[in-house]
């Protein structure tokens, strides 16, 4: 007998869940960039819901979710759909927090340290550029290590900070996935736009499948918007879950 | 009863935002201010059915729980009768 072959196109579908709080605001761009840009299916998934719908993945959007009080991600925490996403993550599902989204991330613990106010103070909105420390992730497999990406930044409280045993940590698993740096990649203070503790722009949880990163790469998946090297992040992930179908 | 509860960033963690107020009293040449540390102030209005006890237990609990980050704060709190 022939066997049958899977329809590609089948094959390749990964269902993305986005979060939505009251104040998200990058929620339609993450779901436009998903449909659209990288071509799956996409839901929205309301806070108070306690269902991820069968999701493959989850994306927490940036934007100020609670109106960012109390702390930013504080109150994001509690939601009901967080429960969910706790449990998910602890499953080896992927998490992808991006900005509003890695500040709720480390709030639940999921990740470890806390983003802090600017060390200047000021709401950044700019290009930046990024090193890829660690191609060893499903959110950047299929990024060189050392890549240099460009792609905005768009916050007050990007600033990381951890203790000197957490940097450690994070350090010896390789799990720093993502530093600011210049353009051809050095690590330098210059390059620091907020303070971060060691350049850190995004960091992995210790079982590599949630990441939390402050730079966008919602608004930087197709070159209308000045940079498309963020759709890679995207697409890493919909590998992964295609190796793992 | 009342309840006061101050939450304060940790001694270890840089306040950039200390660090403006206090360069800000400096050059309006107030004297003598050696640091600012700038922290946050939650004033909760407890049910007269919570005993003492209980009020402390459940005023650290919301301190512990939601106030504070623990990486980055700190709390202490007083009740007021």
């Amino acid at each position: 007998m022939i066997p049958i072959e899977k329809p590609l196109i089948n094959y390749m579908q990964m269902k993305f869940g986005v979060l939505v709080f009251p104040g998200s605001n990058c929620d339609h761009d993450t779901y436009h960039v998903i449909s659209e840009v990288v071509g799956q299916p996409v839901v929205f998934l309301w806070h108070e819901s306690e269902q991820l719908e069968n999701c493959d993945a989850i994306l927490v959007p940036g934007g100020f979710a609670y109106g960012d009080y109390l702390r930013t991600g504080a109150i994001a925490h509690f939601a009901p759909i967080m429960q969910a996403v706790k449990k998910f993550a602890a499953s080896g599902g992927l998490v992808l927090g991006i900005c509003n989204g890695f500040q709720i991330l480390t709030e639940s613990g999921l990740l470890p340290g806390a983003l802090m106010r600017n060390a200047g103070l000021k709401y950044i909105c700019k290009q930046i550029y990024l090193r890829t420390e660690t191609s060893d992730s499903p959110f950047t497999n299929l990024l060189q290590p050392c890549q240099v990406l460009k792609i905005p930044i768009g916050h007050m409280e990007g600033n990381y900070f951890c203790d000197a045993p957490t940097l450690q940590q994070l350090e010896a698993q390789r799990r720093i996935a993502f530093r600011y740096s210049t353009a051809a990649g050095e690590i330098t203070a210059e390059a620091n736009p907020n303070g971060s503790l060691q350049n850190i722009a995004g960091i992995l949880n210790e079982g590599r499948n949630v990441l939390g990163m402050m730079p966008h790469p919602d608004r930087s998946s197709e070159a209308l918007l000045g940079s498309a090297d963020g759709l890679r992040i995207f697409q890493s992930m919909v590998a992964t879950l295609a190796g793992q179908d | 009863m009342k309840a006061h509860v101050y939450v304060m960033l940790r001694k270890t963690v840089l306040d950039p935002q200390g660090q403006t107020i206090h360069g800000a009293l400096r050059k309006m040449q107030y004297r003598g201010v050696e640091d600012v540390r700038q922290g946050k102030y939650f004033v909760l209005t407890l049910s007269d059915a919570l005993a003492l006890p209980e009020a402390q237990l459940e005023v650290e609990r919301i301190a512990r729980e939601v106030l504070v980050n623990p990486v980055i704060e700190e709390y202490t709190y007083r009740l007021e009768p």
